[in-house]
C-alpha cells in the first residue's frame, strides 16, 4: 500500500448544537475524539451500527459540520459524496445531462461542447447507455440512478470519495454490480474511498482495511481479513455473528 | 411523451380562457356599442338580437360592458397575482432556505397579517394609499397576496434544503443563488402552479368584493365587480345583467381553475 494520505483526521470530537433564537442551545456530542488516516488508493470501510456517527463522521469530514475539538486534514482537493438514496439525491427537475453538466458549467471551465465530450466521457465510465442522457431520474432505476450519482462526483476529478451507504438502497445483485464499478474506479482513477456501511459482507467485498465505530467511538481498526478472522473487541464480534 | 399530452381539464380550460381572452382583446378594439352611452329608449331591455345580454337601467349595452369590464378585472387579477407571486416567492424561499432569525421574525410579521381578513387588510392599505384608482387596487391586493405565496414557498424551500440533492449541489461548490433558482424552483413548480391559479380566482373574487363595496375601481372604468354591485340595484327589474356579469366572473374563474388542474395533472403524468 502507498504510504502517501489522502486524509487524517486527529482526536476529532463533534456534535450538533440544538435550540434556536429564544431558547439556550444544547449541544451533544456525537463523535468522542476519532482518529485515523487514510492512504492513497485505499478503500476503508466504516462499520457500526445505525445511530453511531458513521454519517456525523461524513459530514465532518466534508465541512458540513465544523469539529469542536480535533483537525481534520485533506492532502487532495475536497472530496465528493455518494448518498445512500440515490432517489433523492439527483435533482427531479432536470435530464442526466443537465445533471452531470453543472458541476462542470458551475466552475465555467468549459464550454458546451468539451462538457458534453467529459459527461459523455463519464457516462461510459459508469457503464451507462446514451440513451440515458435525456431521462429524467424517475424515468431510471436505482442501480441506473446510483451510477449516475457515482457519475457526477467523478466529474469533478476528486482523489477521495466518501460513500455514506451507497449500496443499502439496492437490492443484492445491483449491489455487486455497483460494488465491482466502484472497485474498477478506483483502480483506473486512482481513487481513495472512505466507504459507510452498515452491511459487513458489503464491507468485505470492498475494502482494505475497516475501522469498527461503537457510539462515537472507534473501537477497533485493521486490515479486513485480520478484522474479520480475529476480531478482538466484543461489539465486532457482535456485528459479526449478526451478519452471518 | 407525456409531457406534451394535453387532458381534458387543460383542453377545456384553455377553451373557456381563450372564449374570454377573444372577447377581451376584441373589447380593446371594437365593442357592439360604446360601454359608457346611455340611451333613454332603450333601458332594461331583455336579451335580444341588437343587445345580446340586454341593457342596464340607463339603456347601456350590457355585452359591451362586460367586454370591457373583463379586461379591467382580469388585467387587475394578473398584476395582483405577479406582485404577490414575485414578491411571495422571493420572500418565502430566502427564509425558507437560509432559517435563522430573518426567517422567525419575517415569518411572525406574515402570520400577523394572514391573521387579517384579506379583505379588510386590502380596506387598511386603500385608505393609505387612496381609493379610487385601479393601481392602488393592484398594490392593495398585492401586498394582501404576498403572506400566502410567502408561506408556501418557504415550505417548499424548506423541505427542499435538506434533501440530497441539494446538499450535492453546496458539496459542487454552487453558489446560493443558483441554488434557489436554478436547482429548487424547477421543484416548486407543483406547489407554485395551483397557488398562482387558485391566487388568480382569487384576486378576482377579491377585485369583485372590492369594487362591489365600492373601493376598487369607480366610474369610467368599468369592472365586473363593479357592474355587479350595479346590478344588484335593478336585479327584480333588469336581471339578466346581474347573471351575464356573474356568469362572466364564474367562467373566468372556472376557466384559470381548470388551466391549473390540467397543468398539474401533466405534471404529475395522470391524464
Amino acid at each position: 500500500m502507498n504510504e502517501e494520505l489522502v486524509l487524517s483526521v486527529d482526536h476529532v470530537t463533534s456534535g450538533y448544537h440544538t435550540g434556536g433564537l429564544l431558547r439556550r442551545g444544547e449541544y451533544r456530542e456525537i463523535l468522542h475524539d476519532v482518529t485515523f488516516e487514510i492512504h492513497h488508493g485505499e478503500i476503508l470501510g466504516l462499520v457500526g451500527e445505525s445511530g453511531t456517527g458513521k454519517s456525523t463522521l461524513a459530514k465532518t469530514i466534508l465541512g458540513m459540520l465544523r469539529p469542536e475539538q480535533g483537525t481534520v486534514t485533506h492532502y487532495t482537493k475536497r472530496p465528493q459524496m455518494i448518498f445512500q438514496d440515490p432517489y433523492s439525491s439527483l435533482n427531479p427537475a432536470y435530464p442526466v445531462r443537465w445533471i452531470m453538466a453543472e458541476p462542470l458549467r458551475v466552475h465555467g471551465r468549459y464550454d458546451a461542447a468539451e462538457r458534453e465530450r467529459r459527461v459523455r466521457e463519464m457516462l461510459k465510465l459508469v457503464e451507462l447507455p446514451e440513451e440515458c442522457l435525456d431521462a429524467r431520474p424517475e424515468q431510471l432505476s436505482g442501480g441506473q440512478r446510483q451510477r449516475v450519482s457515482i457519475a457526477v462526483s467523478l466529474i469533478q476529478q476528486p482523489k477521495f470519495l466518501i460513500a455514506d451507504e451507497p449500496v443499502s438502497a439496492l437490492d443484492v445483485t445491483i449491489q455487486a454490480q455497483i460494488l465491482k464499478l466502484l472497485k474498477q474506479l478506483r483502480d483506473e482513477l486512482d481513487l481513495s474511498y472512505l466507504f459507510i456501511s452498515h452491511d459487513l459482507n458489503v464491507v468485505y467485498q470492498l475494502c482494505d482495511r475497516v475501522l469498527v465505530m461503537k457510539k462515537g467511538r472507534i473501537v477497533e481498526q485493521g486490515m479486513v481479513d485480520d478484522i474479520f478472522d480475529h476480531p478482538r473487541e466484543e461489539y465486532t464480534r457482535q456485528l459479526l455473528a449478526a451478519a452471518e | 411523451m407525456k409531457r406534451t399530452r394535453m387532458n381534458g381539464c387543460l383542453k377545456a380550460g384553455l377553451i373557456i380562457a381563450g372564449v374570454l381572452a377573444a372577447l377581451i382583446i376584441l373589447g380593446c378594439f371594437w365593442t357592439p356599442y360604446d360601454p359608457n352611452a346611455m340611451s333613454g329608449g332603450e333601458k332594461r331591455l331583455a336579451p335580444c338580437l341588437a343587445h345580446l345580454m340586454g341593457t342596464d337601467n340607463f339603456g347601456r349595452d350590457i355585452l359591451s360592458r362586460v367586454m370591457k369590464g373583463a379586461g379591467t378585472t382580469f388585467s387587475i387579477a394578473a398584476a395582483t397575482v405577479a406582485i404577490g407571486a414575485v414578491a411571495g416567492t422571493l420572500i418565502g424561499a430566502l427564509t425558507g432556505y437560509f432559517g435563522g432569525v430573518v426567517d422567525e421574525v419575517l415569518m411572525r410579521v406574515n402570520d400577523a397579517l394572514t391573521a387579517f381578513p384579506s379583505i379588510l387588510l386590502a380596506l387598511v392599505i386603500i385608505s393609505v394609499v387612496g381609493p379610487g384608482n385601479k393601481y392602488n387596487v393592484v398594490l392593495a391586493l398585492g401586498i394582501v397576496f404576498i403572506p400566502s405565496y410567502a408561506r408556501i414557498t418557504r415550505t417548499a424551500f424548506a423541505s427542499a434544503r435538506d434533501a440530497n440533492y441539494v446538499k450535492s449541489a453546496r458539496l459542487m461548490g454552487v453558489s446560493s443563488w443558483r441554488i434557489l433558482w436554478v436547482h429548487i424552483l424547477p421543484n416548486t413548480v407543483q406547489v407554485l402552479l395551483p397557488a398562482l391559479t387558485i391566487g388568480f380566482n382569487n384576486a378576482v373574487l377579491a377585485e369583485a368584493s372590492m369594487s362591489y363595496l365600492g373601493i376598487g375601481v369607480t366610474p369610467p372604468d368599468a369592472s365586473l365587480g363593479y357592474m355587479l354591485s350595479e346590478a344588484q340595484g335593478m336585479f327584480t327589474v333588469a336581471p339578466w345583467y346581474a347573471v351575464g356579469t356573474g356568469l362572466t366572473i364564474v367562467l373566468m374563474v372556472f376557466g384559470v381553475g381548470l388551466i391549473g388542474e390540467g397543468l398539474q395533472r401533466r405534471e404529475r403524468g395522470v391524464l
